[in-house]
This record gives structure tokens, C-alpha cells and sequence, in this order.
């Protein structure tokens, strides 16, 4: 490799290594900060090319702070360019709840600490709930969307309380395929009246 | 080999859920908890720690249960296997399919998972607002309500009304969480 683009490599590293360091509350966060790093501060991307990496990255499946650190050191980069973005991101959690890991459960066995851990365990009920009406709120009301919301919804609820195990994958994929299903059909109809 | 069925399983968690955060819980909870390497309420405590720490919840989470599991190598395959997956997919989008995501066949299916990732993070916080409120987990269990739950969850809608009231902005998960804490050893520590 030639020294420039190792010294490219290394400070992309770097970048996403403080990102990965600095980005509380998971990938939307995280996309703002790539955003003043990477377009207003360094100049690497387009904001139009931005917007197409923040597009991809939430579409594609996994977190999405990887989706972009690895999209944005390919492009820099190359692979070894997404090597060390996606590294470098990964790297301060790794080492912080591996940490965290190892005192865990000589500090849950204090009885103020389970206490406290009660409480938290009701807050993280409503941090997912307050996530999922955000989501809702954001989804276009069409028919389909509140159909499949619904349905989906009832379905794991039903599952969940007769104790029947269903995989969370299968729902993902019967509706991605379902999705397909209906695009296909609305233009077959729409090629037979054309 | 547990080492080989944490590397899986959390690559299956990184290939296929999709939203990031949130939408990526629902899919690890089911993973996590079929193959009772958590409990439900450890597994709250570990997104509780996952939000409060620096980084990707599903990265934090994977290294988590992998090193509670089998250690440090656990925790490195348990965290490669969730980074893996989109490692793979982004690169080849990076490469050679740039214009991929634009098909209308990739927009229709991403198009019935959207709402499926809604759908599942709602149905997901009712199963746990039932545990734990009233501590049902299926139709087959005694119900034992428990109303210093429900007075805390209550209280932490409350809490962030007035907050949205004042600033115009959501409080951060860090903030509710050392609240909900403070209440906690207030309300079960007494």
C-alpha cells in the first residue's frame, strides 16, 4: 500500500475509533455526528452522497452505525478502508461492556443495585415503547402499512402469550416477501390495462 | 460448541433484522432468550447498560451476552457475528451495487418490512409491559400485579411529558434511566 493511503486509512480509523467513542444512543445519533465529521468538518462526501449512505445504511439490515462506517471507508479507502472504519467504530463498545462484563454480577448481587435495576428494567419498557410509537408516527398511514403493523402486531402478542414459539426472522421475511407479492401483482394488473 | 452457536446466532440477529436499535432488539430477544442465555428482566438490564454506554446497542449487546457466556473469545465471535452480516451486504452494495437499493423489487420487500419492524417493537414492549406490570408472561400464568410498576411507568410518562413540555425536545434515555433508577431504590429499598 502506498504511504498516503495508509496515512488515509489509518486517519479514518482514528475517526470512527472517537465516533465509536463519543455516539450515546445508537445509530440515528451516530449519523448525525458521521454528518459534521465527515461532510462539514473533512470534506469527504458530498451532502448528496451523504444522504444516499444514511439511506442505505437504515435499509440495509444490522446496526446501523456499521452499515455506515463500512459504506463510507469503502468508499474513502476501499476494503481495507471499511476494515478499519468498521473496526474503529466497533472497538470503545467492545472494550467498555467487556469491561462492564466482568464487574456485572458482583454488582447486581448488592441489594440497592437490584433495587435500582428494578426500576430500570420498567424504564426500558418504556423506552421501547415511547421507540415504537416514534416509529409509528413516522410510517406513512396507508392501508397496507397499518395492515401489516396490526396484523404483525397481534400475531407475536397471540404467540407470545400461549406460549408458542415463532421466529421473530420468519415474520421479517413473510412480510418482505408479502411486499414483493403485491408490487408483482399491482403491475401485472396495471400491465393488462395498459 | 457454544462458541460456533454464539457466532451463529448473532449473525443470523445481524442478517436479518432490520431498523437498527429497537427494530434490532426484538429479533435478539427471541435469539437470546430461546437459547436461555437470559433471562427476560437480565435482558432489560443489558439494553439498560447497552443504552447507556457508548456505541451500537446491538454491537454492545452481542459482546454482552458472549462474554457472560464463554468470555473474551465468546464475546469477540458473539460481536463479529452481529458485525459480519452487514460488513458483507454494505460492501457488496459499496462495490458493485450501488443502484441496488433503488430496484423497485428491493423497495417492495423493504417496503413490507418497515411496517413488520413497527409492528414487532409495539408487540414487544405490550409482552413486557404485561410481565412487568403484572408479571404475565402466557395465558397459562397466575397474574401478580405489581403496582409500584405501574406506578413507576406511570410516573416516567409523566416525567417526559413535562420534559417535551419545556424544552420542545425528548428527554435522553441516559436521564430516564438514572431516574427510574433513583425511583427504583426508592420504591423497592425502602
Amino acid at each position: 500500500m502506498k504511504n498516503r493511503s495508509y496515512r488515509e486509512v489509518l486517519d479514518l480509523f482514528l475517526t470512527m475509533l472517537k465516533i465509536g467513542l463519543f455516539t450515546f444512543g445508537g445509530g440515528y445519533a451516530m449519523i448525525a455526528l458521521l454528518e459534521s465529521e465527515f461532510v462539514s468538518k473533512k470534506k469527504w462526501l458530498e451532502r448528496q452522497e451523504f444522504l444516499d449512505l444514511a439511506a442505505i445504511a437504515e435499509s440495509t439490515p444490522g446496526p446501523i452505525a456499521i452499515n455506515a462506517a463500512t459504506y463510507i471507508g469503502y468508499k474513502r479507502c476501499g476494503f481495507w478502508g471499511s476494515f478499519a472504519a468498521t473496526l474503529g467504530v466497533c472497538i470503545p463498545s467492545f472494550v467498555i461492556i467487556y469491561a462492564i462484563s466482568l464487574f456485572f454480577d458482583a454488582f447486581m448481587a448488592l441489594h440497592l443495585v437490584q433495587c435500582a435495576f428494578r426500576g430500570i428494567q420498567v424504564c426500558v419498557v418504556y423506552l421501547i415503547l415511547s421507540a415504537g410509537i416514534k416509529l409509528l408516527k413516522a410510517l406513512k398511514r396507508t392501508a397496507w402499512n397499518v395492515a401489516i403493523v396490526l396484523v404483525t402486531m397481534m400475531l407475536m402478542l397471540t404467540c407470545s402469550l400461549l406460549a408458542i414459539r415463532f421466529s421473530t426472522i420468519a415474520y421479517i421475511l413473510a412480510c418482505g416477501v408479502l411486499g414483493l407479492a403485491v408490487d408483482l401483482i399491482r403491475r401485472v394488473r396495471r400491465g393488462e390495462r395498459a | 460448541m457454544i462458541y460456533w452457536l454464539l457466532f451463529w446466532t448473532f449473525f443470523q440477529a445481524g442478517a436479518f433484522s432490520f431498523g437498527g436499535g429497537f427494530g434490532m432488539i426484538s429479533i435478539i430477544r427471541d435469539q437470546v432468550l430461546s437459547h436461555g442465555w437470559l433471562t427476560e428482566e437480565e435482558l432489560l438490564n443489558i439494553i439498560a447498560v447497552a443504552e447507556s454506554t457508548p456505541g451500537p446497542i446491538a454491537v454492545n449487546i452481542a459482546t454482552f451476552v458472549g462474554a457472560e457466556q464463554a468470555g473474551l473469545l465468546g464475546s469477540l465471535l458473539a460481536t463479529l457475528g452481529i458485525v459480519l452480516p452487514s460488513f458483507i451486504i454494505i460492501l457488496i452494495i459499496a462495490a458493485f451495487a450501488g443502484r441496488l437499493m433503488k430496484y423497485a423489487p428491493v423497495q417492495a420487500f423493504l417496503g413490507g418490512i418497515r411496517p413488520c419492524v413497527v409492528g414487532m417493537i409495539l408487540a414487544m414492549s405490550a409482552i413486557l409491559l404485561l410481565q412487568q406490570t403484572l408479571d404475565l408472561g402466557s395465558v397459562y400464568d397466575a397474574l401478580a400485579p405489581d403496582l409500584r410498576a405501574m406506578i413507576l411507568l406511570s410516573g416516567l410518562f409523566v416525567i417526559a411529558a413535562f420534559y417535551r413540555r419545556l424544552t420542545k425536545k425528548h428527554p435522553s434515555p441516559i436521564v430516564m434511566i438514572l431516574i427510574s433508577a433513583g425511583l427504583g431504590m426508592l420504591f423497592y429499598g425502602m
